[in-house]
């Protein structure tokens, strides 16, 4: 084999090596928020399906397969079609410069930060595009209020992210890990921490901040016309999103790979295992938080967002730097 | 003051923690599901499930007849036709309920006079077709063969009340 095609080769593996455990995960995923909902109100939850009901969601996309794609004949075909694909490959490839241990990385970017950031504004698209593509009033609605919603919570999100760079200094993600070597982010900069875990559920469209998908106001959101796999597709990108985006929080609060304390028997378990430790820990306080509070409305959501967040993290930017300027402990 | 201190709660997020805290405390619980067809809730001895007609010890069938039960039914679900049977006695020549009107009150049980048709305590009797929830008599005495035991049980059960 050539030189080229043996690295091809190999990357594609690579890129296999980390979308398959996505996919996987995505359906762990679902199957433990129906199983933590459940939990929490008393019922056992899908039980039935495979030891402890763990098959569920593949029995679940077995269903979805085997489903009817309906077009509506008013919306745009092409569109139609495209937005659940576009949304899925956006938050598959945000996977590309997320560590997973110090080495294992598809591509260790120096400006990984802001490659995740646009990936993750560019989902927008998606949603907008189905809502439009429909042509039906209440997916219309739902990516209104979606590309709103994102929007508003991407200023904190950016603003959380600057907070940390500054105590990094660089924009490279496997940097950003190593210098909380000593201590987690998530303990000097706690109230950061708590702004990124809500503007998270916010990113994600998760309850309570689950407007773009209101049952009660508009069916589903901008997927209302979706059916069978295409609805599928956006179901998986919107657990991947959720994936993603708390593994972008272990990786700037939680210490990515490190374990909590530098001593013996937390130290030999390999880090990735702590990864995959954490991402769930955050996942878990996903599906808690789903349990436990009602939906927002809108107008709190926009007021939470922009006079709330956008100020506390603005003033949050400033001492920070203000305090690592002082005692000159800006990095290098 | 009051002002600080609601400024405060809000922003520490106390009134969040809290419901958190309560959530948590339901995810340790344990569960209150039953595994249905595995596992099944308990039935009163007075539980009116599925239509049967009882036959003596002897294998004679109760029921006489009267159609008091056609007479009580407020959904009009039973129909009867009688005719004397060779040995002079009166029996139902036809005994029809149609399960697809009637409304499980009990009064067909209360009316009769001897305890021929009751509702038993089979409620897993769902069909495919409308067709087969119209059940005749012979489909109904064979109801009684089957659920015979527990029918008699949970009348004696109930006897005192009555």
């Amino acid at each position: 084999m050539s030189p080229l095609s043996l690295e091809i080769t190999l990357g594609v593996l690579k890129i296999f090596s980390f979308v398959v455990p996505v996919l996987v995960s995505v359906a762990l995923l679902v199957y433990l928020e129906r199983k933590v909902l459940g939990a929490i109100q008393l019922r056992k939850g899908p039980n039935v399906v495979g030891p402890f009901g763990i098959l569920q969601s593949f029995a679940d996309v077995l269903k979805l397969l085997t489903k009817e794609n309906l077009l509506p004949s008013s919306s745009n075909k092409f569109l139609f079609i495209f937005a659940p694909m576009l949304t899925l490959i956006l938050s598959l490839i945000a996977w590309a410069v997320i560590p997973i241990s110090s080495t294992y990385v598809i591509s260790n970017l120096n400006i990984g930060i802001l490659y995740l950031f646009a990936v993750s504004s560019f989902g927008v698209y998606g949603v907008i595009i189905a809502g439009w593509a429909s042509n039906s009033k209440y997916p219309f609605l739902g990516a209104l209020r979606s590309a709103a919603q994102m929007i508003s919570y991407e200023v904190s999100i950016g603003f959380v992210i600057i907070t940390v760079l500054i105590c990094v200094g660089s924009l490279n993600l496997t940097d950003i890990v190593e210098s909380q070597k000593n201590i987690w982010f998530a303990i000097p900069l706690f109230p950061m921490f708590i702004v990124f875990i809500i503007s998270a559920l916010a990113e994600t469209n998760r309850l309570p901040f689950d407007l773009p998908e209101d049952e009660a106001t508009l069916v589903a959101g901008f997927f209302t016309e979706y059916s069978s796999i295409s609805f599928g597709l956006f179901f998986l990108a919107e657990y991947a999103n959720m994936i993603m985006m708390s593994s972008l929080t272990v990786i700037l609060f939680l210490g990515g790979w490190y374990p909590p304390i530098d001593i013996f028997p937390l130290n030999v378990i390999p880090g990735i295992i702590w990864f995959v430790l954490k991402v769930f820990l955050i996942l878990f306080v996903f599906l808690w938080v789903r349990a436990t509070f009602p939906r927002y409305r809108y107008d709190q959501l926009m007021r939470l967002g922009w006079k709330i967040f956008l100020p506390l993290t603005l003033v949050w930017v400033v001492l920070t730097s203000a305090f690592l300027f002082y005692f000159e402990m800006l990095p290098k | 003051m009051t002002v600080l201190l609601k400024y405060i709660k809000s922003f520490t997020l106390f009134e969040l923690a809290k419901g958190l805290k309560l959530t948590i405390s339901y995810f340790f619980k344990p569960k209150v599901t039953l595994n249905y067809p595995n596992q099944k809730g308990p039935i009163s001895p007075r539980f009116r499930g599925e239509h049967a007609l009882r036959r003596y010890p002897n294998g004679e069938e109760r029921c006489i007849a009267c159609k008091l039960c056609e007479a009580v039914c407020p959904a009009q679900a039973i129909t009867i036709e009688a005719e004397p049977k060779p040995d002079g006695s009166r029996r139902t020549s036809r005994y029809d309920i149609d399960m697809t009107k009637c409304i499980y009150c009990g009064l067909c049980e209360e009316a009769c006079p001897v305890d021929a048709i009751v509702e038993g305590p089979n409620f897993e009797y769902a069909t495919e077709t409308r067709e087969e929830l119209l059940y005749d008599k012979e489909k109904l005495l064979r109801n009684g063969d089957i659920w015979e035991k527990q029918i008699s049980e949970n009348l004696k059960q109930d006897s005192k009340y009555r």
